[in-house]
């Protein structure tokens, strides 16, 4: 297929379809509405549904049913659509579903929401951050993949950046692979006397009168969950770590600018390393450990306060000091859109760690 | 070994050979097991009963997927031979709305209670049936949270004590009840609206009738169809099980009135 100029929310719509997606709802919130309408246009060409649902907690819902038939589906929001989400998102993991989950965030602070489950009980979500739009729509086809391997939500975590942004584009079919569908819902096992159940109470109806038992299911999910993070391969990109003193860690768009700074900066003969961290849960450790086994020092840079910081000071166990180089950058309307995210501002934070 | 000499033997009609009769059988073939963990008296499982019988005679068993909300009810979400969604506390008519796009051959119907529909989830019911979505939703309205023990729901009559209205219900502190099946009958998208009762058999009977208009409706594809049911809380109301049946008729039903709503013309 050729090569095609797309906007990051149409590209990210065409990469849910190519991957199979024939369900989404969603509610209106920048920068994912862009997402929504195209997937409003697109959908019904391939005998999908789209919801405008009346609110992100019925969005949610309308998602969950379809999900719960085996449909490949998706729905998304922006952080405050997410947080209303948070409550089902949280069920839907223990009623062990397949959903792809868009954040395309106002900048980076939903970093803790997405990563450390913005719900109640003990799941985890795997979570991708792509840095542009043709990484978008590979990490789009992943999702579908891993969602339904694992049987657990995919998030994928988009910003106005991505949105907006247009860029060249090739689509290539993803390589599908069949998954056991034997648990989705569509009426008929009813009489069998092995009715299927989908809840997050339990796998299965014990057909007695004592009801569900918690202790088992959640053990059961809790297994579940480790297996998949034994299982999913945590992504990093790295690049110019060869004898870099200081590595800067950024995920994300962001990452683009900061990679900018970091090669500008290689160009003047600094010795400085980039690591980007491409699945923000499970968290590439190993490889942010391993980019910055010989540094001096380590950065990062976040669109926000200071949240994947935590993670970076896990992965490198206080074998060098990790300094923070982020902060909240936004526009009038909160957008996202980062003044900061300029290689000048960015090479100056970067040279002053080198001062360190 | 005591002798029964001299003992007067009561005579029967028929010698006493009669195989005992098993809770299973008059229990209904899409529920799976006899019993049930809900109190005695409760009016809930009688409502379950009609609805699960009704799914039978109508054939439709191997395209049913019922979406359960949060409340006693629940219960049985666990233990029906027909295909189960179980949803969150208020969320069940989305959920019933996203199985039935994506699987437009599915029958679809929702269990959930008054605190269930009525307060954590109104705008679900009524956006689902100004939605017209081809969905049955059946609402176990007993006025109370029956799972948290009694206590107020949006549906609570005027005067009725409950476990945080300890001296009745009354509208200047705790507002005035929701009668939800009249508001969704003056929503366009409803087609069938009906409220029925299991306070006695005459209702139960009528709930039956209105529960198989509802899922007919939603066979024929007419659009959004709803029962409310009144049923027995002897526990959250506080009244002896014996009483529960006379309370539902003088108190509830006084106020959410018993009938149906709504009928649109069968085409
Ligand atoms: C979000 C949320 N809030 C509160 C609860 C606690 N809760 C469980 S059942 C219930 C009330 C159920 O009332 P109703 O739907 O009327 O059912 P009933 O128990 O009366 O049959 C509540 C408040 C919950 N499960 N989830
Ligand atoms: S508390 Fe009320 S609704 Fe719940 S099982 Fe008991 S009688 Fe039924
Ligand atoms: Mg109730």
């Amino acid at each position: 297929m050729t090569a095609r100029l797309l906007e990051g929310s149409e590209a990210i719509a065409e990469a849910m379809i190519g991957a199979g997606c024939r369900f989404f709802a969603g509610y209106p919130m920048t920068p994912f509405t862009e997402v929504l309408e195209h997937m409003a246009r697109l959908l019904p060409g391939v005998d999908g549904v789209c919801m405008n649902a009346e609110s992100e907690l019925e969005a949610i819902g309308m998602a969950w049913g379809a999900a719960a038939t085996g449909t490949p589906a998706a729905t998304g929001s922006t952080g405050q659509g997410l947080s209303l989400m948070q409550e089902s998102l949280a069920e839907i993991t223990l009623a062990r579903l397949p959903l792809v989950v868009l954040n395309m965030a106002r900048a980076q602070g939903d970093y803790f929401q997405a990563t450390r489950g913005g719900g109640h009980g003990d799941y985890r979500h795997i979570v991708l951050a792509p840095i542009d739009v043709p990484e978008a729509v590979e990490l789009v086809s992943l999702a579908f993949d891993l969602t339904f391997r694992w049987r657990n939500p995919v998030l994928v975590f988009g910003d106005y950046y991505l949105a907006h942004t247009a860029q060249s584009v090739d689509f290539r079919p993803p390589a599908r692979a069949d998954h056991d569908l034997g648990w989705a819902l569509d009426g008929r096992s009813g009489g069998s006397g092995q009715a299927k159940l989908v809840s997050p109470l339990g796998g299965f109806k014990r057909k007695d009168q004592s009801g569900y038992n918690l202790a088992t299911h959640y053990a059961s999910c809790a297994a579940a969950t480790a297996e998949m993070v034994a299982g999913v391969t945590p992504l990093a990109d790295v690049g110019f770590i060869d004898h870099a003193e200081v590595v800067v860690v950024a995920f994300g768009t962001p990452g683009r600018y900061v990679r900018a700074a970091v090669r500008a900066l290689r160009a003047d003969g600094v010795p400085v390393g980039y690591v980007r961290p491409v699945t923000l849960f499970p968290f590439p450790s190993e490889a942010v450990a391993r980019a910055c086994e010989g540094a001096r020092r380590v950065a990062v840079y976040e669109n926000n306060q200071g949240q994947m910081i935590d993670d970076v000071r896990l992965a490198v166990l206080g074998r060098s000091p990790v300094d923070f180089i982020g902060g909240l950058s936004l526009d009038s309307s909160g957008f996202g859109i980062a003044p900061d995210l300029d290689v000048q501002v960015l090479r100056a934070r970067i040279e002053e760690v080198f001062t360190k | 070994m005591t002798e029964h000499d001299g003992l007067n033997i009561v005579p029967t009609g028929r010698p006493p050979s009669i195989p005992a009769t098993l809770v299973r059988d008059f229990t209904p073939d899409l529920i799976d097991v006899g019993t049930h963990h809900l109190c005695p008296g409760c009016g809930e499982p009688v409502a379950m009963r009609a609805a699960l019988e009704v799914i039978a005679e109508l054939g439709v068993v191997q395209r049913t997927v019922g979406v359960f909300g949060i409340g006693c009810y629940t219960a049985f979400s666990n233990n029906l031979d027909v295909e189960v969604l179980q949803a969150l506390h208020g969320r069940a008519p989305s959920l019933a709305t996203g199985v039935k796009r994506a699987k437009p051959g599915t029958f679809v119907f929702t269990v959930q209670g008054d605190g269930d529909m009525v307060n954590e989830g109104l705008q679900e019911v009524i956006h689902t049936a100004a939605r017209g979505e081809n969905v049955t939703c059946i609402m176990l309205n007993n006025g109370v949270f029956g799972e948290t023990g009694g206590h107020m729901t949006a549906t609570t009559v005027i005067g009725q004590r409950t476990k945080n209205t300890l001296e009745g219900r009354n509208a200047e502190d705790h507002g005035n009840p929701i009668l939800l099946a009249n508001m969704i009958a003056g929503l366009d998208g409803s087609a069938y609206v009906a409220r029925g009762a299991v306070n006695n058999a005459h209702n139960v009977a009528l709930t039956k009738q209105m529960i198989t208009a509802a899922f007919e409706s939603q066979i024929a594809r007419r659009g959004f169809s709803f029962v409310e049911i009144l049923t027995m809380c002897p526990t959250g109301w506080f009244v002896e099980t014996t009483e529960a049946p006379a309370y539902l008729g003088d108190n509830l039903a006084a106020v959410h009135q018993i009938g149906v709503l709504k009928e649109l013309a069968r085409a």
